[in-house]
């Protein structure tokens, strides 16, 4: 494996952001993309929100600042596909997300950072999310190989997806390795795609360079 | 391909494809898929370049990766260095990344670029049978092709960057059948916020949609593409619909399609991926053409949508999660539940995006307004998705008809779809846009307000200064001969 590391157990306290379908121009909006880095994403985490919020943004409230665990609701991270989503979030600190459901991009990039989504029952989220609104000293614990989401000593089960769980808690869930690995196995694939060789037929060599077709 | 394999029931273009580029089983339980087409532009790349220089990578099949620039673009003036030094300095980054990989890159100078997904599908890029791997989640636009299309994030970008493969798991298969002939004035764009309104913006989630169905298959290539690149807001990672005669035609002479023999051989590979008659899908559903009318969206997802004539949902009505999000939605836009869309006052009206930005959505547009001229409070713009696309409109002389009306006619780009570029909303704006999203801030200011609705609409709505039913306005336009 390249610099990647196991990911089991993420343990700390928790910060709970109610609502469904938050998309990921709400995570990070997008005139934070301009740039050619990840750096600095975490100081725009939810801007337009918390500037807009009646209240405190949970974001912005000093009660939750330092939360490692995410609790949120239904199909968390709509909308685009930008890994900034994730990597803002990450960059603010935290470093495991439970939720009633998420989008399948957003959770696919969290992944490939090392940053495990888990789902639980929508009353195991509001009870979570009701504790730690209480008490934000609350420890939230999630676990990858147990599949489990304990509040202080309240112990509740979670979900995630067999090829998710085994990357994390193999290390392997920054795959280019893997996929560099049997290079062989590629060369072979490229080898049965016609298209690859711009349909030409057996009795014409390849246009191109290796399986190329330059184009215009 | 020959593999060897014999099938006992018949499988979908999705089995198909997948099966023809599945390269192993990874220990994760995962596939490696290889990509056929890469595509790259300057907002998910930059990191994924870097993360390739730091651990001595090459990009694998550069001949399979193609550049361009489209989000950044400012779209009014485009001299080089841009006056928006941000952008400026993305595209540097992508003209230097293009240079040291060896990507082929589409910039400002070639005449070629645009929308990722307006310029593939325009060069012969993108073909049916292919997998297509792009940064960006409105990739799903590329399977109005036949082919598999998936929008990934910028880890997976370094992943096909350097291996030109991805690590992902099987998607199941919904079959959207619709049927009946569309009603004049109602369009692609109707049909697809139809679905998501119906289905809801997270029902495709786990699911690959094949629409199918005659009206789909009367449908022109511009309008499938609508279509499928609206998926991704049905929470469908990928959306296609099976190649055909339609297809084929319009395969035919662009750049990057093979010409001569291996054209109908290229034929007749498309033509054996496509879906089996006896395909089995995990599920199906059916539309009724005929039930659908002009449908905009009031709110701030892509399925809080209404047909024209129709008004408001109460919150009240709606059982505990649609209501309230529909609660918050009315008290973001400032709009009463109860109250009829039609009317609805908007400031701004955009004409452009990956979705509706071709030149059959510029002409239908371009029909309505022809002869009046916009609202006077009204600012409005077009925005072609291609260099070509504005060229072959220009030819046809839609930029003198917009321009007449009131329009603005600007230069090719994402523009005012997403806060990235100079074109944005001012403060609590309406937009009356073509685009596909609605999401809070999606057009650049964080109390912005968007309604979706076809270019149509958007052209009608524009001359109205608000909300109205096209189809009321084309009953006096002639149809041309
Ligand atoms: S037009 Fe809009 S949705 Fe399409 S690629 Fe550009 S920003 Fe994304």
């Amino acid at each position: 494996m390249t610099v990647t590391s196991r990911i089991d157990e993420i343990r700390g306290r928790a910060l709970p952001l109610r609502g469904d379908d938050i998309d990921t121009d709400r995570i990070i909006p997008a005139r934070y993309l301009r740039s050619t880095s990840f750096e600095g994403l975490d100081a725009h985490v939810f801007e337009d929100d918390r500037r807009s919020a009646s209240g405190l943004h949970p974001f912005a409230n000093p009660a939750f600042a330092g939360a490692r665990v995410l609790v949120v609701n239904r199909n968390f991270g709509c909308g685009s596909s930008r890994e900034h989503a994730p990597q803002a979030l990450y960059r603010w600190g935290i470093r495991a997300l439970v939720g009633q459901s998420f989008s399948e991009i957003f959770q696919g990039n969290a992944t490939m950072i090392g940053l495990p989504c888990l789902a639980a029952d929508p009353k195991v989220i509001e009870t979570i999310m009701q504790m730690v609104e209480a008490r934000p000293e609350t420890v939230v614990t999630l676990g990858v190989s147990t599949l489990a989401v304990s509040a202080d000593d309240q112990v509740f089960g979670a979900t995630l997806g067999p090829a998710i769980r085994e990357a994390l808690l193999s290390g392997a869930w920054d795959p280019t390795t893997l996929l560099l690995d049997r290079y062989e196995d590629v060369q072979r694939v490229a080898e049965r795609l016609p298209y690859l060789k711009g349909f030409a037929g057996n009795e014409e060599r390849r246009v191109g360079g290796q399986f190329g077709v330059k184009p215009c | 391909m020959a593999s060897g394999i014999i099938y006992e029931m018949g499988r979908t273009l999705f089995q198909k494809v997948w099966d023809a580029h599945q390269v192993r089983r990874l220990p994760t339980g995962q596939t490696q898929l290889f990509i056929g087409l890469h595509l790259v532009h300057e907002v998910t790349s930059p990191q994924a370049f870097d993360m390739l220089r730091q651990r001595g990578w090459r990009v694998a099949f550069p001949s399979r990766t193609i550049a361009t620039v489209d989000h950044i673009v400012p779209t009014l003036q485009q001299q080089r260095p841009f006056l928006d030094v941000v952008a400026e300095d993305m595209l540097v980054a992508l003209e230097r990344n293009c240079r040291e990989f060896g990507v082929e890159l589409l910039n400002l100078d070639s005449g070629k670029q645009g929308i990722v997904h307006v310029i593939g599908p325009e060069l012969g890029l993108t073909q049916p049978g292919l997998t297509i791997a792009c940064g960006d989640s409105h990739t799903s636009t590329h399977g109005a092709f036949g082919a598999v299309a998936f929008g990934i994030g910028t880890s997976q970008v370094r992943d096909v960057l350097a291996s030109q493969c991805l690590a992902l798991d099987p998607l199941k298969v919904r079959r959207i059948a619709v049927s009946h002939r569309l009603a004049p004035g109602v369009y692609a764009k109707d049909v697809i916020l139809t679905i998501i309104r119906r289905l809801g913006v997270n029902g495709g989630v786990g699911f690959a949609y094949e629409y199918a169905g005659d009206t789909i298959e009367r449908m022109t290539m511009d309008e499938r593409m609508t279509i499928c690149n609206m998926s991704i807001e049905g929470g469908a990672r990928v959306g296609y619909v099976n190649p055909d005669r339609r297809t084929f035609d319009f395969m035919r002479g662009r750049p990057f399609v093979p010409s001569g023999d291996a054209f109908d051989r290229a034929c007749s590979w498309w033509r054996s991926m496509v879906s089996d008659p006896d395909a089995r899908y995990d599920d199906e559903v059916a539309i009724d053409a005929r039930e659908i009318e002009p449908t905009v969206t009031w709110g701030i997802n892509p399925g809080q949508a209404v047909g024209v004539s129709e008004t408001l949902p109460d919150p009240a009505a709606l059982e505990r999660s649609a209501s309230e999000s529909t609660r918050e939605a009315l008290e973001f836009m400032g709009f009463q539940s109860g109250a009829p869309i039609k009317g609805t006052h908007i400031d701004v009206a955009f004409i452009g995006s990956c979705t509706n930005s071709r030149l059959s959505d510029l002409r239908e547009a371009a029909r309505v307004v022809r002869g009046q001229h916009v609202a006077r409070h009204v600012k409005a713009l077009v925005v072609p998705g291609s260099q070509q696309t504005r060229q072959a409109a220009e030819q046809e002389g839609l930029d003198e008809i917009f321009r007449d009306a009131g329009f603005e006619w600007r230069g090719a780009g994402c523009s005012m779809c997403l806060g990235m570029n100079t074109d944005r909303l001012e403060g609590r704006q309406v937009c009356a846009s073509s685009s596909n999203r609605n999401f809070k801030g999606r057009q650049g200011s964080p109390t912005g307000r968007t309604l979706l609705m076809s270019p149509a609409m958007v052209a009608a709505a524009a001359l109205a200064g608000e909300v109205v039913d096209v189809r009321a306005i084309l009953a006096d336009v002639e149809v041309p001969a």
